[in-house]
């Protein structure tokens, strides 16, 4: 068994490892075409993640990709795609923002209690595209699209100064949550930063996602939905039931996913609050191959690609474009796309023809027995 | 007129899809008129006079005879009058009897072979390959078929035939090939080969027959199905569901019934046979009982309960398995470990489940025991169950199915794709659970295995079950006709309810 074990684990790194090398090279390309030199750029980011402070915002970063990355996996593993995580981030962070502004209890039941309206705000907004789904049959493509432009402007609309709008400075926010909703972090030093509290809510939810979908029931049919709708339908499935059920859990997620900077830092939403978090989740659930264990990988990747890159624009003597780090990312997930359908369909046949093989010499000494290869 | 026969997965696809070219060999050589030939694709096996008819038909239903035919060949004759006389031709040299204006949609399946070959004739084909092309006939449309391929061969054509079955291939073909495991293991002339001999050569082991033994059919009733009615509608997949919706307002008489006012009972250790060709009603059955879709009209009673209105995992938790007809697409999840493939269907159940969490090392210990009882090949329960050839899927899920005891098996085709030795042994599991007391529904396109299994049959013919017959002393023609609708006029219901095997006189030889 432990060579198909090892088989395993070289077919779940070929992917990953051929896009990230492809994604790279082809960077290189670029730069050479724009008359730069090719990896100097790489040895200056690398450099900058050896600094403590910018290792802080890459954590801090990655554990908001993180937890958006799965509520995209999440739909992935049963074939949705929630392209409204970002709709369903944003709004579900402009709500626990609100509440959080103008309830006051202590805190033990104040941040639950915020966790609660950010993941329910979420799931309520994902709902809609899954109740259309299951009920008219419009395409969860199509309609979590429309509902990332609405939360944008039921957002725009209740952030009015007659609404919940605040205005400080030349900014609209929506007011100061009260203290007993801020999460502390990890203060590390002045000079250094905080690491959100809240990091430790993306890894929780992390392994939420793995015992779920890996230990249970429920996990397992949705599973069974993803890699096969009809088969699970004759499994017993009810595959409307699944689909509302997948939505509203994806969407739940997407909706305490910018908690972390919400409670741990920012305390308000305003319009500086970072957009988009939804989209990048998308392509870092793509490179984490929808695992847990992967998308934290391609989550830390991600966040290191984000804040290590601004210092490119000061590097001396050349200054580089920090835009570097977004072409590369872009070409990761081309590249992602590719190489994982090529291991994929590779790794069957491998397996088709060892299975095969292990069967025929068992056939060869056991020559009284046929065997159907 | 030359005939390939072999086990499945024995190599006979390989080799025709080698020959028409869409495939390249690694070795060997091919001659056609003693020139050796490369083919890099399938157009240069039909310069080369070499056309294929596949097993599954390749038309645009809504187009005419006329159209499918110049569909890629326009340039031959044109699309117009040159076209048609040409067809025209082709049609009445080999009395193919084909009509150049039928709209395809319109033709039933042996019309549908008749043009696939017209087509391959069309271009210019010297040399027929023909996959399989008996899989889905009923006798009398075989013979019919046979009749047009000794035309062929008289005017000089070359045919390959592919099939499984070997009555058929000792009674049309010139030689024989006998292919196992990629090689050729011998040829036969039909007239000094009988069958026996043929599949002895097929296999290189004794033969196993599908007869029931002795009746072991009791009085209690574990399946009743009365009044069954399905209109087609959208299937039960996600995003057609609005069909559903619709289906309240729309008249019902305009839409059709797939199934129609379907009635029977099947009794603890009984095995019911429905013979039917494909597509007359066999698959919505099959959904309607396991629940996938629901009846418009009707009953369905197990051990006594109405289970109508039951989901299907409730239906399967009471003790109703199912093999389904196509493996790949309902029986398994080809790329997860056959472990997982055990827990399918079953999530709810032990070993695969304690309460809400499953239980992997339970299901895992229990694939381990059914690989080792029902066979199945395969060098551990965690590599993919794409990797397993069909026959020992297959095996896996028959395992799977019967190590929950279940009650009411639907089994649908359950040896379609299976090789002679999987065969038997699926046989064996099914008489066995029968003699236990096992109710099963058995629907087969192979009517030997019908017979051989069943102890009530009944046919079903455009989504009704238009005749009985006694399995002891039916002949495949006599069912056949049935199958085609030729012996349903006088038969239609003629029992209500309560079908006996035993008494039930072969109804088709009233014709």
């Amino acid at each position: 068994m432990k060579k198909f074990d090892k088989e395993r684990v070289l077919l779940a790194v070929a992917g990953p490892v051929m896009a990230l090398v492809a994604a790279i090279l082809l960077t290189s390309v670029v730069l050479i075409a724009s008359g730069k030199n090719p990896i100097e750029p790489y040895s200056l980011m690398i450099e900058q993640a050896g600094f403590s402070d910018v290792q802080v915002l890459i954590i801090n970063q990655a554990s908001m990709y993180y937890i958006a990355a799965l509520a995209v996996a999440l739909g992935f593993r049963m074939n949705l795609f929630n392209i409204g995580v970002d709709g369903q981030y944003r709004l579900g962070a402009f709500m626990t923002a609100v509440v959080g502004a103008h309830v006051a209890l202590p805190s033990f039941l104040q941040i639950p209690l915020l966790l609660l309206v950010g993941a329910l705000t979420g799931a309520m907004w994902a709902g809609v595209a899954g109740v259309l789904k299951v009920t008219r049959g419009v395409s969860e493509v199509v309609s979590t699209i429309m509902l990332n432009a609405i939360a944008t402007s039921v957002i725009g609309y209740l952030s009015l100064r007659d609404n919940f709008g605040v205005l400080v400075g030349d900014n609209v926010t929506t007011g100061v949550m009260k203290e007993s909703g801020w999460v502390p972090g990890i203060d590390l030093g002045a000079d250094v930063g905080e690491i959100y509290g809240l990091v430790f809510l993306a890894v929780a939810v992390g392994i939420a996602y793995w015992v779920v979908l890996n230990r249970t029931r429920f996990g397992f049919d949705l599973r069974a939905t993803g890699e096969s709708e009809t088969a699970a339908a004759a499994s017993g499935v009810n595959a409307k039931r699944m689909v509302l059920t997948a939505m509203l859990i994806s969407g739940g997620v997407a909706g305490i996913s910018g908690l972390p900077l919400l409670l741990g830092d920012a305390h308000t939403y305003s319009l500086s609050f970072p957009a988009g978090l939804g989209f990048t989740a998308i392509g870092i659930a793509l490179l984490g191959r929808n695992n847990p264990g992967g998308i934290a990988l391609a989550a830390l990747l991600w966040a290191f690609l984000d804040k290590a890159s601004p210092a490119l624009d000061y590097a001396i003597p050349t200054p580089y474009e920090k835009e570097i780090a977004t072409i590369m990312q872009g070409l990761i997930v081309f590249a992602v796309v590719i190489s994982y359908e090529v291991v994929r369909s590779w790794g069957l046949r491998r397996q088709q023809k060892r299975v095969g093989e292990e069967l025929a010499a068992a056939a060869a000494q056991n020559t009284k027995k046929e065997v159907a290869v | 007129m030359h005939a390939l026969v072999g086990e499945n997965g024995a190599g006979k696809s390989t080799l025709m899809k080698i020959l028409y070219g869409m495939q390249k060999p690694d070795e060997g050589t091919i001659a056609v008129d003693g020139d050796k030939v490369t083919f890099s694709s399938p157009a240069d096996a039909i310069v080369r006079g070499i056309g294929m008819v596949h097993q599954h038909f390749m038309l645009a239903d809504n187009l005419t005879v006329l159209e499918n035919v110049v569909l890629g060949s326009e340039k031959l004759y044109g699309i117009g009058g040159g076209a048609r006389r040409k067809i025209k031709e082709i049609s009445d040299r080999y009395g193919l009897g084909v009509r150049p204006d039928a709209l395809v949609e319109d033709l039933g399946v042996a019309d549908r072979q008749r043009v696939e070959i017209l087509k391959v004739l069309y271009r210019g084909a010297r040399i027929l390959i023909l996959d399989e092309p008996t899989a889905v006939l009923v006798p009398q449309e075989v013979d019919a078929l046979f009749a047009n391929l000794r035309e062929l061969k008289s005017e000089g054509l070359s045919v390959i035939f592919i099939s499984h079955k070997l009555g058929e291939v000792l009674s049309v073909a010139d030689e024989i090939t006998v292919i196992r495991r990629g090689t050729t293991v011998g040829t036969a002339v039909p007239a000094e080969t009988t069958p026996r001999q043929l599949a002895e050569m097929m296999v290189g082991s004794e033969l196993p027959t599908p007869e029931t033994a002795e009746s072991t059919v009791t009085d209690k009733p574990v399946i009743g199905v009365a009044g069954l009615t399905v209109y087609s509608s959208g299937a039960v997949s996600l995003g057609e569901s609005s069909a559903g919706l619709l289906m309240d307002e729309v008249n019902r008489a305009e839409v059709k019934k797939v199934l129609d006012d379907v009635t029977f009972t099947i009794h603890a250790g009984e095995v019911m046979g429905i013979a039917g060709v494909e597509g007359n009603g066999q698959t919505e059955l099959i959904d309607a009982l396991i629940g996938t879709k629901n009846a418009d009209s009707g009953t369905i009673a197990f051990l006594g309960e109405d289970i109508t209105p039951w989901p299907t995992r409730r239906r399967r938790e009471s003790g109703v398995g199912y093999i389904p007809e196509d493996r790949h697409r309902q029986g398994l999840l080809l790329e997860a470990p056959l472990w997982e493939n055990r827990i399918l269907g079953h999530v709810t159940e032990t070993p695969n489940a304690k309460g809400f969490w499953l239980n992997p090392k339970g299901a895992q210990e229990d694939t381990r025991r059914i690989v080792e009882q029902y066979d199945v090949r395969t060098p551990g329960i965690d590599v993919t169950a794409a990797s397993l050839s069909g026959g020992n899927q297959q095996k896996l899920i028959v395992g799977r199915e019967m190590s929950h005891n279940p009650k009411f098996l639907i089994a649908a085709h359950p040896t379609r794709g299976v090789d002679v030795g999987a065969q038997a042994q699926i046989w064996d599991r099914i008489r066995e659970a029968r003699r236990e007391g096992l109710a099963v529904l058995l629907i087969s396109a192979d009517l030997d295995e019908l017979i051989g299994l069943s102890d009530t049959l009944r046919v079903i013919y455009d989504g009704r079950l238009v005749a009985d017959a006694d399995p002891a002393t039916i002949t495949p023609e006599e069912l056949g006709s049935a199958m085609t609708g030729a012996a349903s006029g006088h038969l239609e219901h003629v029992e209500d309810g309560d079908v006996e095997g035993a008494e039930a006189a072969p109804e088709d030889e009233a014709r």
